[in-house]
């Protein structure tokens, strides 16, 4: 029996220090009535047949396509040492660090990417994290709902609109209005938020690069929130925070991001990283855990969770969120990866991005009918209107191997020939070149 | 055990009348139930409070507890010395720890005296 | 130990891409730029790799260290599932591809996974349908009351409350508010779910209870079949907290038993590691009545054997994840049962609960064991007696890390003073529980003789015990503070 070690020796031996004839007199609470009306598996397999099974079904899945696919989750390079040293058991076996004599690692660690992500969105404070970038930008919003008492949410349509239905389900049994404002050809519509605000507004919600890759300036919005006492909030993309504006520059008092692209891998949607960042007067709204730098009786630093009293294992259904876990080791994952990387790589990784998707916006508007949605500027991402159908084209280029990216009329009406297009460090002039010939083909 | 010139609330604020004026805080049982105390989150100035509503919330390392106030009117000040110093909750809860002063709307009704309030602490052990 | 950012010396080269060949002022308008740089460390690799292998030893982890820790089933992992997850064929997956055109063909492999784990789970459990979208057991029981809100909506009934036990884990209150419900406390009568205080409270309003069984104290609530007929009365649905599945795999479903839906932990489970803390994953599984109201999208098989992700289910909540939930962890509890099969699982409920037992019986006589019948796959004891002495449930915690051992669950259940909650699964030997015990006695006995010593606890780590307080006024929680 793999993983348990008792042989029938041991069996008997613990039977009789317990005072059982057999094991199954230990369920004999269990009614009868109450027993399995079926377990019907299959038999368990040896870990070579598992492990071929699974890498049978691995060959399954798309294998070597070359992408331009982004939409908020990106295929950036992972330096080696990430995975080497995420592999150390003593990190990825241990619990929760709520014996943090025994848990030092984690939490400095820990510690340490609070330090690294409020650096990044240039702000104070920062939690552990939570599951995801959506779930950051639903507990910024429960935030700032809880620390102004008011229940409209003013979100533009410009924030991705992965994370928009997903703050639908989350309020949809609470008393508050989330109201929408539509995208002006995939530009944030500043004048027409500015616009929506009023005196029952709890905050403003932005994302930056938004989602269809233009890089804005939200300072004016901020200001206008702050003057009606309603809190300013961006989802940010942590490689591009490196060389962007912050958040914290433009007056926003919540910034969050998904913290994939910072050394997770894609994996088919998770798990991921959602970073959580604020100023300091909103840090007891702040959800989940936080890690705080203390001393213990004789004056040596080490670090704890700290705060604890706002969540729910204290008090309860007065918690600030039921949220329990944080996503530790994607936190670690991305504290490693940033500090492999550092200033300078970190900076190069979000520049190449950009320069790669210049060039690929120059090639495929170089082709007839190709052009860009709007003038805006944009970062590693960029959003082109085509002759035709965007699904067809990208139907046409899949079956070439090249993923083109992603098609906007999913998610967006009236852009059904939308195409939208990322670039990292990873794709090569070289691929670029034969997405603009392939595509020029199915146009 | 009790100072006898305050009014006592069974979950455990205090309040001193003064005039039409109360100064309010949370009783030596209660603070030393909580513990160390870390955080108290008060009211603004010129807030309402009502008798028996919560007006606030006391954190400590493994606790947190809402306040009731245990009288109604407004906020007419708040002790501001508890944002850098919540220890002085712990250290003294019927004077320097006090938390905030209400001039009255209306009399508070129900308050238990000290002898009373000291029966009811008991039950609470 | 100095942090990162301490050690950083500007200008020393790290993993960097090659250099771009634009000013960055060509590639954006100055105004949209940061002022300043980010402040990121900046290291060699061989400073990075260093710093966190040096940080990884001042960390216990199930690897190096028995974790006989109550509630959290912190079994072994086993290595191959690690491998498994980081296949290029699913790390490199993007969870966009389909929804492109004809998408579902580029994922068959990812989207097979996830059904066949779907599947797995239905049967282990005995409900109708599963979803995988829940990211960790919390999520889970928002999304399982989310669920359980859609029913009643849309049958238009009108339900405010849902019902916990005292002994019930923090989440499932916060849960059960952050939905919408008002939470209702019910007290336990010898450690179990008392009818008579469920009675007391059940109305027409209630919208359901949360259970786990066993329950927190690892017991077996023996009421369930008089709980089920009593919430049926009154359409309340029963949800269970999957935090103590380990107990009874092939012994007792969930859905046979009367539970509507459930959420199970795959990091305790199914062997997936806990990561310091997460990612976990917590997938939830509903009867037949609750099925239209999952959450979208879902994964379903075509006649001709191929997989697909639909979304058009009118009723459904909605989406509570990005995407699918967190695939790379789901992966490795779908390697973890394929390697177990049947039998297999089986076993693991078996094994997990001789072991608790054993344990407590091996230590009943120096421990008060409040409860001390045969458990599930934990139990509950009580230091109230040493605390007489001065020697309380946290000086014996931490008296075990000294001894190499990470210490069991403390005060939880709120229910039982001074509580120390046991959980040693069915991955630990004998031996190990043994020298365990012998060790626990030793503590005990120098509890008796030398209180001081217990209390001064641990010595042996890294730091000593922490000031939570300071750490809690003073609020440093970033390098820069």
């Amino acid at each position: 029996m793999p993983y348990v070690p008792h042989t029938p020796e041991d069996t008997r031996a613990m039977l009789g220090a317990i005072g059982a004839g057999s094991v199954e007199e230990l369920f004999a609470e269990i009614p009868l009535a109450l027993r399995p009306k079926s377990f019907d598996l299959p038999e368990g397999l040896s870990e070579m047949a598992t492990r071929q099974r699974i890498e049978d079904l691995a060959a399954r899945n798309s294998n070597g396509m070359v992408s331009f696919l982004g939409a908020g989750f990106y295929d950036h390079y992972v330096p080696s040492a990430v995975d080497a040293l995420i592999s150390r058991g003593e990190f990825y076996t241990a619990y929760t660090p709520y014996q943090p004599e025994a848990s030092q690692g984690t939490l400095q660690a820990i510690f340490e990417y609070q330090t690294a992500v409020a650096r990044l969105m240039g702000m104070e404070c920062a939690n552990a994290s939570v599951y995801d970038g959506g779930t950051a930008l639903y507990e910024a919003m429960m935030m700032a709902v809880r620390q102004t008492k008011r229940v409209k949410v003013i979100v533009s349509e410009t924030v991705s609109p992965i994370y928009r239905i997903l703050l639908d389900t989350y309020t949809r049994n609470l008393k508050l209005t989330l109201v929408t404002v539509p995208q002006a050809k995939g530009a944030t519509d500043f004048a027409a938020m500015q616009a929506a605000l009023d005196d029952a507004t709890a905050c403003v919600v932005v994302q930056n690069p938004n989602f269809f890759g233009c890089v804005e300036d939200a300072s004016a919005l901020f200001a206008a929130a702050k003057a009606k006492g309603a809190l300013a909030i961006v989802s940010a993309y942590p490689v591009l925070q490196s060389v962007l504006k912050t958040p914290s520059a433009m007056g926003a008092d919540i910034a969050v991001a998904e913290g994939q692209s910072l050394g997770l891998p894609l994996s088919f949607g998770g798990p991921y990283l959602g970073i959580m960042t604020s100023t300091k007067p909103l840090v007891r709204q702040m959800p989940g855990r936080i890690v705080g730098r203390t001393q213990d009786g004789q004056g040596r630093t080490g670090y704890v969770l700290t705060l604890q009293a706002r969540e729910q294992h204290i008090r309860r259904q007065k918690a600030t969120s039921n949220i329990c876990s944080n996503q530790a080791l994607c936190a670690l994952r991305s504290l490693i990866h940033l500090s492999l990387l550092g200033e300078e790589g970190l900076a190069r990784t979000a520049r190449v991005s950009m320069e790669n998707a210049r060039y690929a916006a120059k090639k495929l508007t170089a082709i007839k009918g190709v052009e860009l949605l709007n003038g805006a500027p944009f970062g590693n991402e960029f959003a082109i209107t085509l002759p035709r159908s965007a699904q067809d084209v990208c139907l046409t280029l899949i079956e070439k191997g090249f993923v083109p990216g992603f098609p906007l009329g999913r998610y967006y009406q009236g852009m059904d020939n939308a195409l939208l297009v990322c670039c990292t460090e990873k794709n090569s002039r070289r691929d670029i070149d034969i997405l603009a010939a392939w595509m020029e083909d199915a146009i | 055990m009790f100072p006898t010139d305050l009014l006592y609330t069974p979950s455990h604020e205090w309040a001193k009348i003064e005039g039409d004026t109360a100064t309010v805080g949370i009783t030596s049982f209660a603070q030393e139930q909580l513990g160390d105390i870390t955080f108290v989150d008060l009211p603004a100035i010129g807030a309402t409070v009502t008798q028996g509503k919560e007006f606030g919330s006391i954190e400590s390392v493994k606790a947190a507890s809402e306040l009731y106030s245990p009288v109604s009117g407004e906020v007419v000040e708040v002790n501001a010395d508890l944002d850098g110093a919540p220890e002085l909750v712990n250290q003294e809860p019927f004077a320097g720890g006090w938390m905030i002063k209400v001039k009255l709307s209306a009399k508070p009704e129900g308050l238990l005296d000290a002898a009373a309030y000291e029966e009811n602490a008991k039950s609470c052990h | 130990m100095s942090t990162l950012f301490k050690k950083s010396s500007p200008g020393r080269e790290g993993v960097w891409p090659q250099a771009p060949s634009q000013d960055l002022g060509e590639l954006l308008p100055e105004g949209l730029l940061r002022g300043a740089p980010a402040g990121m460390p900046s290291l060699s690799e061989l400073d990075v790799v260093r710093h966190f292998s040096l940080l990884s030893r001042k960390n216990f982890g199930v690897d190096s260290n028995f974790y006989p820790l109550g509630s959290c089933t912190m079994k072994y992992n086993p290595k191959f599932c690690e491998d498994i997850a980081g296949l290029p064929g699913f790390a490199r997956l993007h969870p966009l591809l389909p929804q492109l055109p004809r998408g579902d063909e580029l994922t068959q492999g990812a989207l097979e996974v996830m059904y066949e784990t779907e599947r797995w789970l239905c049967e282990i459990l005995g409900m109708s349908e599963f979803t995988l979208h829940p990211m960790a057991g919390a999520h889970g029981e928002l999304t399982g009351v989310l669920t359980i809100a859609a029913y009643h909506a849309d049958k238009g009934n009108k339900k405010t409350k849902i019902i916990c036990p005292d002994s019930a884990h923090g989440t499932n209150p916060a849960s059960a508010a952050i939905a919408g419900y008002e939470v209702v406390s019910i007290a336990s009568k010898d450690g179990i779910v008392d009818p008579d205080a469920l009675a007391e409270v059940l109305d027409d309003e209630v919208a359901a209870m949360m259970m786990t069984c066993p329950n927190t104290l690892g017991l077996f609530e023996k009421n369930l079949p008089k709980i089920v007929e009593m919430l049926r009365s009154v359409d309340a649905l029963l949800y269970y907290d999957g935090a103590n599945l380990n107990a009874i795999m092939g012994k007792m479903r969930v859905g046979d038993a009367g539970f509507d839906v459930v959420h199970v932990n795959l990091h305790k489970t199914f062997g997936t590691p806990h990561g310091g803390g997460g990612p976990g994953s917590g997938p939830v599984g509903v009867c037949e009545k609750l099925v239209p109201y999952l959450p979208v999208s879902r994964v379903v098989k075509d006649p001709s054997g191929r997989f697909h992700l639909r979304y058009d289910y009118p009723k459904s909540i909605g989406y509570v994840a990005p995407f699918y939930g967190n695939f790379g962890v789901v992966l490795k509890a779908y390697a973890y049962m394929l390697r177990l099969g049947r039998e297999g699982l089986i076993k693991v409920s078996e094994n997990a609960v001789l072991a608790a037992n054993y344990l407590r019986k091996t230590l009943d006589d120096v421990l008060e064991v409040p409860y001390d019948r045969v458990c599930m796959h934990e139990f509950v004891a009580s230091a109230d007696k040493q605390s007489q002495k001065g020697v309380r449930a946290l000086d014996i915690a931490k008296a075990l890390l000294d001894k190499g051992y990470h210490a069991p669950t403390i005060y939880f259940p709120l229910i039982v003073k001074e509580c120390l909650m046991f959980e040693p699964t069915e991955t630990e030997s004998k031996e190990t529980m043994d020298q365990f015990v012998a060790d626990l006695r030793d503590i005990l006995a120098l509890a008796e003789s030398d209180p001081a010593a217990v209390q001064a606890a641990p010595v042996t780590t890294p730091v000593g015990r922490l000031d939570e307080t300071r750490a809690a006024r003073n609020m440093e929680i970033t390098d820069d503070m």
